[in-house]
């Protein structure tokens, strides 16, 4: 109408133009880009955790070792709390103001909506009397949880402990998140996956003040718990109790293993702890356990690797016979203390048989032993890695665990490629490394090989891998045998009775009169002392029996306990006795006492 | 009674159709957006769906009322009307209630009432009657004084009780203006001075500087239609502020970017300059001025800022334009608002399913930011019809002001059709970041009796007004 009218077209353009701009910036925000959707999904979700029931473990007679009992957790919404009498409440708790006062600081400065622990692990003796409080301090709230408990106070190092997860174990697998628990040593760390079970997470929509507003999507992402699986160890409860009875006070390791089926019946290292100590509330004990100088945390019947000594004589023998540089009848003389290059601490008649040789332990005969293998090779070096061979047949220098991925110790058989570094390559022969013939030098082993070394020659040439679990539950709840290889000796069978026959002498015709306790089962042993430059020598003893069809493989390691026949002998030979027939003669009981009061760890008690 | 008649026939339905569909739309979102479990009732009176039911049925009453009113009652009393709302303008400030730092409100027992959202009815009725005038001539100086005086009173009256958003709304009067015969440079250089205003306190200095140099070519690009003398252009400034920023390098950095900026800008504009005189391309001098005149602009608007306010003057002003409008950190509710939008996707998560508004992360979600509910449970198509509607509202309501034979009618109906599009513009920008938070409500959307009545009284009188077009209205 007027001249001015087209401009409706300018003003409806910009209308339209902006119109565009939003259509687009739409597109782009809800179409294109899909960072938005996961900040929304970010903003709304909250994961809520069940934790599973952790696995029990039995003894091989279905004996309760671990357990779960119930713990709280006092947990505070800062956002929720009012004034209230701390004192009152440090004194349900037992904790003391200063503690509560960093607790609370800590939790307000994580979330003042979301819950923080406070304390941890109360246990329901002071959880009753807190609960019928509660009311009075409004913003602290109870979460249930379980943890451990150990009825037969024994095993400690060998079921090992649960502690809360570390960033690293938080790296290496997503499954954890900060403040789960996880098996720390021993089988609880070896069948974590198996004892944890599976936790469940529910999924709810929030909103901004972190109030639980609802399931999130119908709970179709949900996942229930899955309880932990339940564990039958091979241990024997009652012969592992009786062994750290005897072995108490003292320092070293027991490992006895059932050879047929390489199940550890019995696995010892003292001083030890009772494992309730590191449950519920660690402090105190933890630190105090970590501080000892003894180390009970420590599980020297895996971890610790000790010189063989006398022990490892046997081997030597089975080489050579296998070899062929001895046969059963192969005598040589002995000049007692006089003899070289390696004197004998024993008297006895010369020339000696092999027989006698193991049962007196005679150091020239295992020297001429070594000597005949090692010689029979144009080089020495190539003489020494048969020997190897050989030793690394019976599990030495090597984990020999199928479960403990950590902790254990290989031990060790050194390599040629050792002595060409140390004495150069081609100017060291058997003379040089001696000391190998009778288990000294550079071989370690852990009491845990020697046990199942020994195990391999009750067997008479094979050995199960030692484990400590029998069976696992599976998924429906059954439990289900586990399978382990069996490993075979470089040494032919045949070899074996003439170093047996050796070893039922050692118990039965020399001063280890004490060992054999019954006529009617057969003790198979050698003893050990073992050369210690930082103090009194250390006691072995390894033995099996019966004889025949032998029921158990047993090795003791007694540090600073002079001879093998002093302490480490008749140990075992207590412990055979127990597991064979149950209980100890009347005759061996002063023995036993003995053993019993022996304290080794104080300083002023003679040895 | 046949005059009656004659009204409701006259009436424009497409209009009342679209204003009733936003409307119930509107009161739908507000619905999910503070849905409650407890109170699944949409009639519910405790809550604020329930309310709303009550505000439309009112407002419905109103526009009713409206129809059936004399069509000159609004010509004879647009003065009127404006004086007693400035009025109320004026007494707000001494009696009314303090709300969120604003003194805009009356409180009448639990009834509020927010004077400014009838100031705007009153200014359009107000330019209406002025404009209509036979003496107003807008070349005319003293007439333009006279337009500027009506619209800055109650502009200032409103800044002073600390309601900028409000009272930013009354820019939108250049556009009327625009349409009745006000030089469109005027509106031009206003809508710059306001964008580049805008740019230099969010953006900073620096990116305002390089949109306006890319807006330059662009524009040059688009009047002389030869890609090589644009490309040159690029290249001449590119190679400018690279050589300066190497030497700079060399130096071992003297000047900041700022500097080797402005002396790229300084070079290119000679450069531009003399081969535009050589050419004797007289409207290319137009960009050069403008860009040259809007870089000194940013640079002072800048140095005004930084240099010479307060910082408590600097912090209202980013307030104001929502660079840091909240207590938990820059952009706490844009931010919030566009993860609600942009997760609806392109279906939206379905009526009453929208997490991100229901949980409260979106703050003022039943109000201010009540699209972000539309986009987050209607999608990019549920958006995008919202939007459709009310463009076809402001077209049919410009279509119609323009077929009104009275000035009056069709000035007052350009300022409907404006000052809806200022609230749909700014409200749905700022839910997706591109307008700043400025907090003016979505008309007919958003929860709240004063602002829906407001609107549907300014929309009913255009309508009634068009109702009677066949009839001499001016005298």
């Amino acid at each position: 109408m007027d001249k001015f009218s087209k401009r409706k077209y300018i003003i409806i353009g910009f209308f339209l133009a902006i119109g565009a701009i939003f259509g687009i910036r739409l597109f782009y925000l809800q179409v294109i880009n899909k960072t938005y959707k996961q900040f929304a999904t970010n903003n709304v979700l909250r994961r809520v955790v069940t934790y599973p029931a952790r696995g029990l473990m039995y003894d091989r007679n279905m004996t309760l070792l671990v357990y779960n009992k119930a713990a709280y957790d006092l947990q505070a919404i800062p956002r929720e709390i009012k004034p209230f009498d701390t004192l009152a409440l440090c004194n349900i708790v037992q904790i003391d103001r200063a503690e509560l006062r960093e607790a609370l600081r800590k939790a307000k400065a994580y979330s003042r909506f979301k819950p923080s622990p406070i304390v941890r692990q109360i246990p329901p003796e002071v959880y009753a009397p807190l609960q019928e409080k509660l009311y009075k301090f409004p913003g602290f709230y109870v979460q249930a949880r379980t943890v451990r408990d150990y009825p037969q106070k024994i095993a400690a190092q060998v079921l090992g402990y649960v502690g809360e997860v570390t960033q690293s174990n938080i790296d290496k697998d997503s499954y954890y998140k900060s403040g789960d628990y996880i098996g720390v040593s021993g089988l609880e760390k070896a069948y974590e996956k198996d004892l944890r079970g599976i936790k469940g997470i529910n999924y709810y929509m929030v909103d901004v003040h972190n109030r639980i507003k609802g399931k999130y999507n119908n709970s179709q992402i949900d996942t229930a718990a899955v309880l932990g699986r339940n564990i039958i160890t091979t241990l024997d409860a009652k012969l592992q109790a009786y062994a750290e009875l005897l072995m108490q006070n003292k320092k070293g390791a027991v490992v006895a293993i059932e050879p047929q089926t390489g199940e550890v019946l019995t696995m010892v290292s003292v001083p030890t702890y009772d494992p309730n100590m590191l449950v519920g509330r660690r402090g105190k004990e933890f630190a105090a356990l970590m501080a000892d100088t003894l180390k009970p945390l420590y599980n020297r019947a895996i971890t610790a690797a000790y010189p063989p000594g006398s022990t490892f004589k046997p081997i030597n023998a089975l080489i050579a016979l296998q070899e062929g540089t001895i046969n059963e009848y192969t005598s040589f003389s002995c000049s007692g203390t006089a003899s070289t290059p390696i004197r004998c601490t024993h008297y006895h008649e010369t020339p000696v048989s092999l027989r006698t040789g193991i049962r007196e332990s005679c150091n020239p005969y295992f020297w001429n032993t070594f000597r005949s293998i090692i010689q029979k090779y144009p080089k020495a070096e190539q003489g020494f890695e048969v020997w190897r061979h050989h030793v690394m047949s019976f599990g030495l220098g090597q984990k020999i665990s199928p479960e403990f991925t950590s902790g254990e110790s290989a031990g060790n058989v050194p390599e040629t490629s050792y002595f060409n570094r140390f004495f150069g390559k081609g100017r060291w022969n058997a003379l040089t490394v001696r000391s190998l013939a009778i288990g000294q030098g550079e071989l370690l082993v852990t009491p845990f090989q020697l046990a199942n070394y020994v195990s391999a020659i009750a067997n008479r040439g094979y050995y199960i891998e030692p484990h400590l679990v029998r069976a696992v539950q599976n998924d429906s709840m059954q439990f289900v045998e586990k399978h382990y290889q069996k490993k075979y000796t470089s040494i032919k069978s045949e070899y074996y009775n003439a170093i047996i026959d050796g070893m039922q002498a050692v118990v039965e015709e020399t001063g280890n009169r004490a060992t054999a306790f019954l006529d009617s089962i057969t003790i198979c042993g050698k003893t050990g002392t073992v050369q210690n430059p930082h103090g009194a020598d250390h006691s072995v003893f390894i033995a099996f029996a019966p004889k025949y069809n032998p029921k158990i493989a047993i090795a003791v390691y007694i540090e600073n306990g002079v001879w093998g026949a002093r302490y480490a002998a008749p140990i075992a030979s207590l412990l055979i006795e127990k597991y064979l027939t149950d209980s100890i003669s009347p005759r061996r009981q002063p023995l036993e006492q003995r053993m019993i009061d022996a304290n080794l760890l104080n300083p002023l008690q003679p040895k | 009674m046949a005059k009656r008649n004659n009204v409701w026939a006259n009436v424009d339905w497409v209009s009342i159709t679209l204003f009733l569909i936003l409307m119930l739309i509107g009161w739908i979102n507000i619905y999910s957006a503070v849905y409650n479990e407890e109170h699944r009732n949409i009639l519910d009176m405790g809550q604020r769906y329930g309310k709303q039911a009550i505000w439309i049925v009112a407002a419905i009453v109103i526009a009713a009322s409206v129809i059936m009113t004399d069509s000159r009652f609004f010509v004879t009393f647009a003065y009127p009307i404006y004086a007693f709302t400035i009025l109320l303008l004026i007494s707000v400030l001494f009696f009314g209630a303090d709300v969120k730092g604003a003194r805009a409100w009356f409180q009448i027992g639990s009834f509020t009432l927010q004077p400014s959202e009838f100031t705007k009815l009153a200014t359009s009725l107000a330019l209406a009657k002025y404009i209509s005038n036979y003496n107003f001539r807008i070349q005319n100086f003293r007439s333009l004084v006279s337009i500027g005086f009506i619209i800055l009173v109650p502009v200032l009256l409103i800044f002073l009780q600390n309601d900028t958003g409000s009272a930013l709304v009354f820019g939108v009067f250049l556009l009327v203006l625009y349409r009745e015969g006000l030089n469109g440079i005027v509106l031009f250089f206003s809508l710059l001075t306001a964008i580049v205003f805008v740019l230099t306190l969010v953006l900073r200095p620096f990116a305002t500087i390089i949109i306006l140099g890319a807006a330059s070519f662009i524009a040059h690009y688009l009047i002389r239609q030869r890609f090589k003398e644009t490309g040159t252009g690029i290249l001449i400034a590119a190679g400018t502020y690279g050589l300066f920023y190497l030497l700079n390098l060399i130096l071992g950095n003297p000047m900041k970017p700022m500097h080797i900026l402005l002396i790229t800008v300084f070079i290119s504009f000679i450069v531009f300059y003399i081969s535009i005189f050589r050419k004797r391309l007289r409207n290319l001098y137009l960009i050069l001025g403008i860009f040259a005149g809007s870089v000194l602009f940013t640079m002072s608007v800048d140095y005004v800022f930084t240099a010479i306010m307060e910082p408590h003057q600097q912090a209202r002003i980013e307030e104001l334009l929502g660079i840091r409008s909240d207590p938990l950190g820059v952009g706490y509710n844009v931010n919030q608002s566009k993860i609600a939008i942009g997760s609806g996707g392109f279906f939206g998560k379905g009526f009453l399913d929208g997490t991100q508004t229901k949980f409260d992360f979106v703050p003022e979600q039943s109000t201010d930011f009540i699209f972000c509910t539309v986009g987050e449970e209607w999608g990019f198509l549920g958006s995008m019809f919202v939007i459709g509607l009310f463009l076809a509202l402001l077209i049919r309501l410009v279509n119609l002001a323009e077929r009104q034979r009275s000035t009056f009618s069709r000035v007052y109906g350009y300022s409907v059709a404006c000052i809806l599009f200022f609230h749909l513009a700014i409200n749905i920008g700022m839910t997706i970041g591109l307008a700043p938070v400025i907090g003016i409500p979505l008309p007919f959307f958003s929860y709240g009796g004063s602002s829906l009545w407001s609107f549907t009284l300014l929309l009913f009188i255009f309508l009634r007004l068009d109702a009677s077009r066949f009839e001499q209205l001016s005298f």
